[in-house]
């Protein structure tokens, strides 16, 4: 599914997110990859997805501004294409 | 917040080290079948102080504690321990997956079929030569077979994805195609690993260890083949060989930082190349724990510190390969702070030159009359630092 910050996203069941002091890693149990969380606001972001109806909420509600937004995007374009986010099923 | 703070490049973050390892090695067993003449930790003869099975699911709630996420279990060949599928079930049971190797001699039907039906278990299937000839040379007689079995057996069960690992020696590097073919044709992925001059490896590095012709043959085919084949990021003192980020995988010694070994006694070692007591930083039975080991063993901390580049500082290809891997060139008797033996630039070749004290592991659990290498016959001074290689599976 292509993504689409305008819609609610959560966290692939099988993935598992292990904070560090740089951000957190994300691990799938089901693909067996791991991916790097680089900074401490995008893991915020991760951690909150249940209390927001879209990413763009989400990422707003942990400070990022509108202009600031556009690498976070990308960033959870390549979480999404990796399965690590998944559509939330109630939308 | 409103500024976005610099972000450090995330490998000056491993460089530091993290909080638990991301790639550990696991070694269940020093007992093998086999008694390639390359094993990393000589193994052969089963240590009677291997860890319990009760030991070995201490551990393993401790790796779930810390989130490792999976383990590399390797030996020896860990199947031949009788505990080895409680350990994989125990493991997986407690979120930690495992990818464990072999040399496919209990991989029968009903094991691939059982295999076949997990999701956290990956396999993967040692092989030297993509023909027997090739193969058997370093591995011994009827191992190319045995590997081939164990391949069609999990192809059969509907096995998805195993692994086939090689490492490169002088008389398979023009096998790589042929490798992939293999790998292709049982719906596998290859990996392909550096020669090290650990364990039995040292007493035939410099018969088995790519020429520098072959480094650059091996350098062309990654760049072109590297998509799809895995290399746990082995092969980085090759970068200088052309541009930066032609090479996938992180440019980083990981060992004490995001890599160890837990060998079968539960001695820790910084890397799985290093069965050294130069390596050795702590035991878990004896140091508290494995988390204790990882987090504050002296050892650890002083990789987690800033290297010296030493004598590789002024050439240019040092942010390349960052003077290759130490456990390289431990084994190998060179400077700690110098260059890679296979350092691309030729650096190494006359080092290599030169006399040399090649340090002995204080282990050896070869089964027959034990190593044939040389006995050093002085002590070696400790190396003053210790610098970089990575082993982790390209993970960004």
């Amino acid at each position: 599914m292509a993504f689409d910050p305008d819609r609610g996203w959560q966290l692939h069941p099988q993935v598992a997110v292990r904070p560090e002091p740089f951000g957190a890693l994300l691990y799938h149990f089901g693909t067996r990859k791991l991916s790097f969380l680089k900074n401490r606001t995008i893991v915020e972001v991760v951690n909150s997805l249940a209390d927001h109806p879209d990413m763009r909420s989400a990422c707003r509600a942990v400070g990022i501004d509108d202009d600031q937004l556009g690498p976070y995007l990308h960033a959870f374009g390549v979480l999404v294409d990796s399965k690590m986010l998944v559509a939330k099923e109630d939308q | 917040m409103t500024a976005v703070a610099p972000v450090p490049r995330l490998i000056e973050q491993f460089e530091h080290g993290l909080d638990a390892p991301i790639c550990l090695t696991w070694e269940l067993t020093y007992a093998c079948n086999l008694s390639c003449v390359h094993c990393l930790s000589s193994s052969g003869k089963r240590d009677p102080r291997e860890l319990s099975t009760q030991q070995c699911k201490d551990i393993i709630d401790e790796l779930q504690r810390m989130q490792v996420f999976y383990v590399n279990i390797g030996g020896g060949e860990p199947t031949v321990r009788s505990d080895f599928w409680e350990l994989v079930d125990y493991a997986t049971e407690h979120n930690v997956g495992v990818k464990f190797s072999t040399n496919g001699v209990r991989i029968d039907e009903k094991v691939a079929a059982k295999l076949a039906a997990s999701d956290y278990v990956d396999v993967q299937i040692s092989l030297d030569g993509a023909t027997a000839e090739i193969n058997d040379a370093v591995r011994g007689p009827g191992s190319f077979a045995m590997a081939i079995r164990a391949l069609e057996n999990l192809k059969e069960a509907g096995f998805k994805d195993a692994k086939i690992s090689v490492v490169v020696t002088r008389q398979n590097v023009d096998q790589l195609d042929d490798f992939k073919a293999l790998a292709d044709n049982y719906g596998a992925t290859l990996r392909i690993t550096r020669l090290r001059p650990s364990g039995r490896g040292a007493d035939v590095w410099d018969d088995l260890h790519p020429t520098a012709e072959q480094q650059v043959q091996l350098y062309n085919w990654l760049v072109a083949h590297g998509e799809g084949v895995l290399t746990g990021d082995s092969f980085f003192h090759l970068s200088g060989l052309g541009e930066p980020g032609a090479l996938a995988g992180l440019n980083l010694c990981g060992a004490g930082r995001v890599v160890c070994l837990i060998d079968p006694v539960g001695d820790v070692y910084a890397c799985p190349f290093a069965i050294h007591e130069r390596f050795l930083a702590g035991n878990i039975l004896t140091d508290n724990g494995f988390q204790h080991v990882w987090q504050n063993a002296p050892l650890f901390l002083e990789l987690r510190e800033p290297q010296s580049a030493g004598a590789c500082g002024s050439c240019g290809h040092y942010d390349s390969c960052r003077g290759g891997c130490m456990a390289a060139k431990f084994f190998t008797g060179l400077p700690m702070d110098g260059p890679d033996p296979e350092c691309v630039q030729g650096y190494g070749e006359p080092a290599l030159a030169e006399d040399r004290d090649k340090p002995k592991s204080h282990l050896d659990h070869s089964r027959t009359g034990g190593r044939k290498g040389p006995i050093p016959l002085k002590l070696l001074a400790m190396p003053a630092k210790a610098p970089q290689k990575f082993c982790n599976e390209s993970p960004v």
